[in-house]
């Protein structure tokens, strides 16, 4: 879009200095320009058009094969006895993981303090919304009669059951709901401040209307700022357990079962890895694009995505070791049936997928050791995009491998989804592609006063005030030997 | 947001108060300190993000928010334990795979969700609830200034004319000598 400035390289590190996060010789105006800009331009620009018409008629899609199989059946689906759950469950735990990063980066980050955390958190935790309404529907609608979901709720009712709260798989319903509840909140909060710039500049009466009644009124106010800044902190303290304890209750789904290859103590952690493994490759494939698009290199510098590359390093580290330590454990364990499911997942009929997921979740993100690779646009995109493939084959191989060939060889057998499951996986990425794209279209996608918080004019730098819920709170004693400091 | 509402009470506009501006996150500190040490206490501060040490500067006392957290946390965590008792193990006994009609346990997971999800909409409600919003309309709002950069780039203090230490002359003295680049009066209905 706009020609970039001569941006310096923030990924350098100087010791006893902060890196700037903004970069560009931007002020608080130009932030402001900057983001609303985006939302207020009177048409999007043509790619915006062309990825919306491909994702709108992907949902559509999506729309035609479900409705498809409300009216004709779980069998249109490839799924049947050994392998009763297939596509279904392997993309609502691909999406769930998707949703993680957004937490983390929203939640977790901030609780540790990490500042660059502000220039990318809306927008993971847009994804987290999205991709958490894309998993939601899954469960929704792989039950024979999807019209009566509303069971798996607790209310009282005129056949006088009530669910199961021994199962694991009605865990899953709270964990969920509760997830997107609360990710739903923390994420509307952390929009107010700036919905209610967008209103302010509003110049058509819609917009007045629309911004003004989203953004409640806010003013600004210190007082308002003092309990929301509160809120924030516990909102984000609530969010870090909550974000842990999903996927380890969706890893419970299979845990808690006594299929080889399944029942396993160490899912939880290894689900949780995994899932923020994912989920920040697929920040870093949705924000490299954007933020080149619409000239966001100043706020979304290089150094927040060498800071994402080395986190996901880290965690596909994680997910390398949970893989090493699942086939030590079949061997160490002496269970026979333990070790034929995991030598069955490597060279069984299913290896083809083991290798996929080997290659790109192990082999793939070994790139980012080097900080060219961590730097570098495409290469980022690529090992990304690498992973994301990978982790849904992941969640394939745990499943459809381990279902195939459980402990009677009698009745194993061999899943092939359908054309109907394929349709629907590519119709949920339509499905995200869309709501983000809207998002990006109506929404502030950065979160321009907690970006402002942190730009040097926030007087960052007056002194030390602490455990006020300011996460901002400075080194407190930056060691500058030009300004004579005393302290070593 | 929208535009000064047309004065049409037979009273006539009232003052509600003055309404500062300044340039500055530094110079708005150091006013909102002198309007707090002059005794006033019916004023507020604006600012476009929050500013590190303004609550400090104003002198708020510590929010009891995190009270109402606790509250939903604990209310969370009691109903989700009752809930699944009561449902499983009391109202409606049936045997699944041999297991206990309730157990610790097994219940941990939705107690946990239960105590996260209701401790989070205490917070998120109280929030909204002690900030007294949604509040479309403010006067503050009246002012085109207010409107164009409060929630951009600049920083107001207002202070209310109801404050018993208000006085017409002296505040605006106050806030002139505090730095503000200008000070409006700021009616209400």
């Amino acid at each position: 879009m706009s020609a970039q400035p001569f941006l310096p390289d923030n990924t350098v590190e100087a010791p006893g200095k902060r890196a700037p996060l903004v970069l560009g010789g931007n002020d608080f105006a130009s932030v402001t320009e900057k983001v609303c800009g985006i939302v207020e331009r009177p048409r999007p620009p043509r790619a915006w058009y062309v990825a919306f018409a491909i994702s709108s008629a992907l949902t559509a899609l999506l729309v035609a094969v479900v409705g498809y199989l409300f009216l004709a059946g779980i069998g249109v689906w490839g799924l049947n006895i050994p392998v009763g759950w297939g596509f279904d469950i392997t993309t609502f735990v691909f999406w769930v993981g998707i949703g993680h990063a957004g937490t983390l980066i929203s939640a977790i980050l901030f609780l540790f303090r990490q500042k660059w955390r502000t220039g990318i958190n809306r927008f993971a935790e847009a994804m987290t919304i999205f991709a958490v309404m894309c998993a939601g529907m899954f469960p929704a609608i792989h039950t024979g009669r999807p019209w009566f979901d509303y069971w798996l709720f607790p209310y009282p009712n005129q056949m006088y059951v009530w669910p199961n709260f021994r199962s694991p798989l009605l865990w899953d319903v709270f964990a969920v709901s509760t997830y997107f509840t609360v990710s739903l909140m923390f994420w509307y909060t952390g929009m107010i401040p700036d919905l209610a710039t967008l209103r302010d500049r509003a110049t058509t009466r819609v917009r007045k209307i629309a911004y003004g009644v989203l953004s409640l009124g806010w003013r600004g106010s210190g007082r308002h700022w003092h309990r929301y800044e509160r809120v924030y902190l516990l909102l984000a303290a609530l969010a870090t357990p909550l974000v842990l304890s999903v996927h380890s209750v969706v890893s419970f789904d299979f845990a808690v079962a006594q299929l080889p290859g399944w029942h396993s103590t160490i899912f939880p952690p290894y689900f949780v890895a995994g899932a923020i493994f994912s989920g920040f490759a697929m920040v870093i494939t949705l924000l490299v694009p954007v933020r080149a698009f619409f000239g966001l290199k100043d706020l979304v510098t290089t150094r927040h995505l060498d800071n994402m590359a080395k986190i996901t390093l880290a965690t596909g580290l994680m997910v390398a070791y949970a893989y090493g330590v699942e086939f030590f454990m079949a061997w160490y364990s002496g269970n026979p049936f333990e070790r034929f499911a995991l030598a069955n997942r490597a060279l069984g009929p299913y290896a083809w997928a083991f290798w996929i997921m080997i290659g790109c979740n192990v082999v793939a993100p070994q790139a980012f050791w080097f900080k060219k690779a961590r730097t570098t646009p495409w290469m980022l995109v690529g090992v990304s995009v690498l992973i994301n493939i990978g982790m849904w084959f992941e969640r394939f191989v745990i499943i459809v491998s381990s279902l195939s060939r459980d402990y009677l060889p009698s009745s194993w057998g061999y899943y092939k989804p359908t054309w109907v499951e394929l349709c629907t996986l590519a119709g949920s990425f339509g499905l995200f592609m869309t709501l983000f794209l809207l998002f990006l279209r109506f929404g502030p996608m950065i979160a321009m006063a907690e970006v402002k918080s942190v730009m040097p004019a926030a007087g960052l730098e007056r002194g030390p005030h602490h455990g006020h819920g300011q996460y901002w709170g400075e080194i407190p004693h930056q060691h500058d030997p030009q300004k004579g400091d005393a302290r070593p | 947001m929208s535009e000064p509402r047309a004065v049409t009470a037979a009273a006539g506009p009232r003052r509600w108060g003055y309404l500062a501006e300044f340039d500055s996150v530094d110079a708005l500190l150091a006013a909102v300190e002198k309007v707090r040490d002059a005794g006033l206490v019916r004023f507020d501060a604006y600012a476009p993000f929050p500013v590190h040490g303004l609550d400090e500067s104003m002198g708020l006392r510590t929010s009891r928010l995190p009270l109402v957290v606790l509250g939903g946390g604990i209310a969370g965590a009691a109903a989700a334990l009752v809930m699944q008792w009561w449902m499983n193990a009391f109202d409606y006994r049936y045997i699944i795979s041999g297991k206990p009609f309730f157990g610790l346990p097994v219940a941990i997971p939705i107690t946990f969700e239960l105590t996260i999800l209701l401790a989070a909409v205490g917070g998120f409600l109280g929030l909204w609830v002690a900030n007294r919003l949604p509040e479309l309309y403010h006067p503050v709002f009246a002012s085109a200034r207010f409107r164009a950069r409060a929630t951009t780039d600049s920083f107001f203090v207002a202070v209310q004319a109801d404050d018993p230490k208000f006085d017409a002359a002296g505040t605006r003295l106050l806030l002139e000598v505090a730095g503000a680049r200008q000070v409006e009066e700021v009616e209400d209905e």
